[in-house]
């Protein structure tokens, strides 16, 4: 499948934008226990910790709302007729472009909701945060597993109709999620407790999310090598009549489907850009470090940039490598 | 609504014989030129005169050799093979599409694209496996075979002429047009006579139409084996944009 620059960038950057609020929303469900049980109670200071906390939150569910809403932009410039996008809502009965396209809405209830209750004085320990951060976390969740189930239900496309096309989108968005979150939290300039905000996003991240992403993504592509799929002799059914060659093609010129389904660049270099994904993917939230010696806090934001760029790869490849059935017309 | 009507009895479809297509083109270019000024046109292609034309046709026309072992040795067989929208059944193009512009009719099962509704998302064309659907890069919307739905119905035309373009335009009679849903159709005797088969059934989408297969040869000698082998893919550098070509140099070395 061609790799389309909009539509690449649409599911990295609205991953990273619903990866970042899920984040966001998991801390509002776990940072007042934390806090809780690290802070000894007769301190005052955990009230202005979670004054603090509040600060960093409320510049992550921007970020994240922003990073979202540039996606989508991303989205809609990939379309014919962008301008009738808003029909795109209608069809949530069968269609998971539909439904991920009110997902990405709705999620936009409680990421705004909280925004403005934080920005009038919401504590983070009151109910409410916690509703609203229960919400924000679903909703951000459903609306990443919609964009991965619009490719993973395309039969035609063998290498997308995979069990592990699910965890690996969610995996990654909460994985860039997560490195937005710890470049904010570090970049915000308030005094907030490390070991409740930043540290456990930090460390999760590095040692679970990143390798269970990449794990998943090895035997995501040993799956494909193994993966059948029709050649020019199933797609006509003459395999029965003996051995199949295209000798003509339909048209002298490209069309839209040679075009948009005949890219075979990836295939040809996928091992290299395979593990070029994987180590960026894996080194990026270690490789945070090192780079703080030398670079002080702007690492933080130079780990965002190779992160994204690994799942970048990774999404280029997830399209460039796909190889669409009709293609077997053509005798490809 | 792109959710799929209930079964209906009435499955309107074509049936193409690969046995007696001599892969002339009159169809698809029939097609073409009805379907640019019917009711859903028009076709409009880029570049028309130019070094690189390219544009919508709901039909195209591959040609096949196959290879067979036969008693008397070696053989290569010529199919030629059109290539149309197959009126699913339970087609994922119509499910998939967020808009409701894809649609199947209850009353015959004819799949159709509302150029009013359609947003140009494409998701249609990445779920139909049999690729009978492209996008107008003028109009910004999805175009597929309408099964010439107005001229069918068309009570302007003569009988005779209530037919697809592709059709009536075969000088062979390899195309044949008619209720695939009805067992007793003329259309419907001539699958179960020649043993007529769906493409891909695997992906279950249940095609309408049906292709029936080359027949026997005179000389009583058939294939003996059969083994499709696929073939490697190759890059052509010289398609590729400026950035990609760089980038393939760079990763070869
Ligand atoms: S052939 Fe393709 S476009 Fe036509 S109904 Fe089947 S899936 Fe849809
Ligand atoms: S391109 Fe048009 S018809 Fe196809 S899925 Fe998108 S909106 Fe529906």
């Amino acid at each position: 499948m061609r790799p389309t620059f909009s539509i690449i960038l649409f599911t990295v950057l609205s991953g990273a934008g619903y990866g970042l609020l899920f984040v966001v929303g998991l801390s509002l469900l776990s940072v007042p226990s934390l806090m809780s049980s690290l802070i000894p109670p007769w301190s005052n200071a955990i009230d202005t910790f979670a004054i603090d906390i509040r600060v960093t939150l409320e510049v992550a569910l921007a970020a994240g709302a922003l990073l979202a809403i540039a996606g989508l932009f991303c989205s809609v410039g990939h379309l014919g007729k962008p301008l009738r996008a808003w029909r795109a809502f209608s069809q949530w009965r069968s269609s998971w472009l539909s439904r991920e396209g009110v997902a990405s809405v709705l999620t936009f209830v409680p990421t705004f909701g909280l925004l403005i209750a934080m920005l009038c004085g919401l504590d983070i320990r009151s109910n409410g945060a916690l509703l609203g951060g229960a919400a924000l976390a679903c909703l951000s969740a459903i609306t990443v597993y919609c964009t991965a189930r619009i490719y993973s239900s395309l039969k035609p496309v063998r290498a997308w109709n995979s069990r592990y096309v699910v965890p690996v989108y969610l995996l990654l968005a909460c994985y860039t999620g997560a490195l937005w979150a710890v470049a904010l939290y570090v970049s915000t300039p308030v005094f907030s407790p490390v070991f409740v905000s930043f540290l456990p996003v930090f460390f999760w991240n590095a040692i679970l999310i990143a390798p269970l992403a990449v794990g998943l993504k090895l035997l995501y592509w040993r799956s494909l090598a193994k993966a059948a799929q029709p050649y020019v002799g199933d797609a006509t059914g003459l395999a029965r009549l003996g051995s199949v060659r295209s000798f003509e093609q339909p048209h002298t010129e490209e069309n839209y489907l040679t075009h948009e389904m005949g890219f075979v660049l990836a295939r040809k270099h996928s091992r290299r850009l395979r593990v070029i994904a994987s180590a960026l993917i894996l080194l990026a939230p270690l490789s945070a470090i090192p780079l703080t010696f030398v670079f002080g806090d702007a690492a933080w934001w130079l780990v965002v940039l190779l992160g994204l760029l690994g799942v970048f790869v990774e999404r280029w490849l997830f399209f460039a490598e796909a190889r669409h059935a009709v293609i077997a017309f053509y005798g490809r | 609504m792109t959710t799929l009507p209930p079964p209906a009895p009435k499955k309107l479809g074509l049936v193409i014989d690969l046995d007696i297509c001599v892969g002339c083109h009159a169809c698809a270019v029939a097609c073409k030129e009805w379907n640019d000024g019917g009711d859903f046109g028009p076709l409009p292609d880029t570049d028309p005169y130019g070094a690189h034309p390219s544009g919508v046709w709901f039909n195209r026309v591959h040609s096949y050799a196959v290879e067979q072992d036969t008693a008397h040795g070696k053989r290569e067989m010529t199919v030629h093979f059109p290539r149309s929208c197959l009126h699913c059944e339970t087609p994922a193009c119509v499910t998939v599409c967020p808009t409701g512009a894809s649609y199947k009719r209850a009353e015959d099962g004819i799949v159709l694209v509302d150029e009013d509704k359609c947003i140009g998302c494409q998701l249609c064309a990445w779920a139909c496996p049999y690729g009978a659907r492209e996008i107008s890069a003028q109009r910004g919307t999805m175009q597929k075979c309408t099964l010439c739905v107005d001229r069918i119905y068309n009570e302007t035309l003569d009988p005779a002429d209530r037919q697809p373009a592709c059709v009536a335009a075969c000088p062979t009679r390899a195309r044949h047009f008619g209720d695939l849903g009805d067992a007793a159709s003329p259309i419907s005797k001539l699958v179960a006579e020649r043993d007529g088969y769906a493409l891909m059934p695997e992906f279950g989408y249940r095609p309408v139409n049906k292709y029936l297969p080359p027949r026997p040869r005179r000389d009583g000698c058939d294939a003996k084996t059969s083994s499709a082998t696929p073939r490697g893919e190759a890059l052509d550098r010289d398609q590729l944009p400026g950035v990609l070509r760089w980038l393939d140099r760079a990763l070869s070395r």
